[in-house]
């Protein structure tokens, strides 16, 4: 017998290790002979810690389980929620990017090759890199941590630039409020990571990687660590990747709390041990990134794609999506919602449907007001632009953007202004300070705000203008982005923005 | 959970750093043993990292102060860290800090005259499906209340 409980921060959080300690103990009291498997999750939080038991070729779900359900659990009373893969939430799935995270040992690289692991680089391996460019330009994949720039052309800059060494970085600074793929990703299928990276530097020539991942992540930096350690001992890292490759490492390094590292060239920056402070481009990092020399800087998600584009191959990839949003995204569901967690799916659905009927709607029970997609950067979507289907071009189209997919949903309690200040204040916290728009904007936002609250009709353009200054004025998409909830919360709630707003129209 | 002592040996430092040249871009993780040593990076070891690096003392003191994460004194015994990003305010978040804050008798970035807690800000920890979320002692907590979050201040000398 299998007891899966996850080893998943959120499920942490809600009490697994509590459980898994519990099975431990009962079943040495039983003298019951069970191996307890620390599995990622399947991405249902609010069924978390979920539990799985297989037993004779079946392997069936509880959840959420406590301690002291344990007892019933081992004596098959406890009621089950039937297979992970019948529960709807999940069914609706299109699993690709996330297909093994909460089903297999993310301690164990054997299991992962069981899984499918490794088919995706082992192709590669017998590829010219001029082919694994064209396969993954034809798969459509564009960066996944927000900007969405195609993955295929960046690495192919870094292939043609001449250099004596390259790196492969990821960006595992997953700071936007509303988004956890990238942490569970790592925690779940930390293979898939790496081997997305090796792909990455046998590709475009680059024999060393680096993840930099934020220090809020405990248990990812755990898991990272110790994958790289499994793989490198089992031949996937070091001088000749799999026996018969080139040379390529990599190491996990960890961020200090700064949220603007997120941005690739602080990131670039912060990695050489320097202020993590935004460089300004050009050059590209692709031409002179880490340390100066040709670097992929992509996310967390992007590079944990690739290995199932080469796996199944670029059509199969580019057959999901919607317009020049192909294949999957997972995005993540959060905030005030009866049903959150990891839901992978096409491009395209409408968010109406994600958070209605995919999410249930808000665990308050209260109307939803309004969802902010793609982080603290990203805009308060009201209701009214429910009908507006999940890519990167259509929520441009609205005034938005998916960002890293995260979507935080807000019932009618909510305090719009509040909001809006709370995402200049954040901006102003967080500021590299080296562009005047954000540094001196971000501050000036905060002072505005407040002045509309206490009444001041004047204020109103003026923030509309400061906005503006800060969207075409600010080196990176901190000071850029910010604009878009204060905007979106302005333009959606005008009547929350205090009396002022009245008498200005 | 921190080292009260204010001045580490030198060679306490000489070593770490030692650990640590090898690597590309050692700063940061030279910093990060430093804490995790001494609960806060001792403000003796920066022209020793400034010498060791070829940086001047400006530029190590610089990386220190720009990262949330450094110490420049020692915390409580315990570290309360709260989530004041939005998926958590859209779950009662700010309430909670309020909460926790004044039941404790201090602000952000504090420590209970006790020295028992100190409780911190952080913008998101990735628990935004299980909100509000919190960190103690670097255990994650979802849905994280005033109560738990306060029951370690009368706990004393851990």
């Amino acid at each position: 017998m299998k007891i899966y409980v996850p080893r998943d921060a959120a499920a942490k959080a809600l009490g697994a290790d509590e459980v898994a300690e519990a099975v431990a103990r009962e079943a040495e009291a039983r003298g019951m002979s069970l191996q307890i498997v620390r599995n990622g999750s399947r991405g249902m939080v609010w069924l978390e810690p979920l539990v799985e038991v297989e037993a004779s070729g079946r392997r069936l779900a509880y959840g959420p389980v406590q301690a002291s359900d344990v007892p019933a659990l081992l004596d098959g009373t406890l009621d089950s929620l039937g297979a992970v893969e019948d529960i709807p939430f999940f069914a609706r799935q299109t699993r690709l990017t996330f297909a093994r995270v909460g089903l297999n040992d993310p301690h164990s690289l054997d299991d992962y090759k069981a899984h499918g692991g490794l088919a995706g680089l082992r192709r590669v391996l017998d590829m010219r890199g001029e082919a694994v460019i064209d396969e993954l330009k034809a798969s459509g994949l564009r960066g996944r941590g927000g900007a969405g720039f195609p993955a295929g052309i960046k690495w192919d800059t870094v292939r043609m630039a001449h250099a004596d060494r390259k790196y492969i970085v990821c960006n595992a600074d997953e700071g936007d409020s509303g988004t956890f793929a990238d942490r569970m990703l790592m925690e779940g299928d930390p293979f898939c990571l790496i081997e997305g990276m090796v792909i990455a530097g046998v590709t475009v020539g680059a024999t060393k990687g680096f993840v930099y991942l934020r220090s809020e992540y405990p248990d990812a930096i755990e898991v990272m660590t110790e994958a790289v350690e499994l793989a490198r001992a089992a031949g996937l890292l070091g001088d000749a990747v799999l026996g018969t490759g080139p040379a390529f490492d990599m190491e996990i390094r960890v961020g200090a709390g700064a949220y603007v590292c997120g941005e690739e060239t602080s990131l670039l920056n912060s990695l050489e041990g320097k202020r993590g402070v935004v460089r300004a481009k050009p050059p590209l990092p692709a031409l002179e990134g880490l340390f100066g020399k040709p670097t992929v800087v992509n996310n967390v998600l992007t590079l944990a794609t690739v290995p199932v584009i080469f796996e199944k191959g670029a059509e199969h990839y580019a057959s999901f999506g919607l317009g020049r949003s192909k294949g999957t995204m997972p995005i993540q569901i959060a905030g005030n919602v009866a049903r959150g967690g990891l839901f992978e799916t096409a491009f395209g659905m409408p968010l109406g449907e994600l958070v209605n009927d995919v999410a249930g709607g808000t665990a308050s029970g209260r109307p939803v007001k309004a969802v902010q997609v793609g982080g603290p950067l990203g805009a308060y979507m009201p209701t009214s632009k429910f009908d507006t289907p999940f890519g990167y071009e259509e929520f441009d189209g609205q005034g938005g953007l998916i960002g890293h997919a995260g979507v935080v949903v807000f019932d009618d309690s909510a305090d719009m202004a509040g909001l809006a200040r709370f995402a200049m204040e954040f901006c102003a916290v967080e500021s590299c300070g080296k562009c005047t728009p954000c540094r001196i904007g971000a501050v000036r936002g905060v002072e505005t705000i407040d002045r509309i609250a206490a009444g001041d009709a004047a204020a109103v353009p003026l923030l509309e203008d400061l906005c503006e200054t800060m969207r075409d004025g600010s080196l990176c998409a901190l000071g850029g982005f910010t604009p878009y909830p204060v905007l979106s919360a302005l333009r959606g709630f005008p009547e929350e923005f205090g009396p002022a707003r009245d008498a200005a129209e | 959970m921190t080292t009260q002592a204010a001045e580490p040996a030198p060679e306490a430092l000489a070593e770490i750093i030692e650990a640590h040249t090898h690597l590309e871009g050692p700063l940061l993780p030279i910093l990060h043993a430093m804490q995790e040593a001494f609960g806060f990076v001792p403000g003796t070891a920066v022209p020793v990292i400034a010498k060791a690096l070829k940086l001047t003392r400006a530029e190590v003191h610089g990386v220190i102060s720009f990262y949330h994460d450094f110490r420049e004194a020692p915390a409580g015994r315990h570290t309360v860290k709260i989530c004041r990003a939005e998926a958590c305010q859209a779950v009662g978040g700010a309430a909670l800090s309020e909460a926790v804050l004044s039941k404790l008798g201090i602000g952000w970035g504090e420590t209970t005259p006790d020295g028992a807690v100190t409780v911190e800000p952080v913008y998101c920890l990735g628990l935004c499906a299980c909100a509000p979320a919190a960190m103690v002692d670097g255990k994650v907590m979802g849905r994280a209340d005033a109560d738990r979050l306060t029951a370690l201040a009368g706990e004393g000398a851990a």
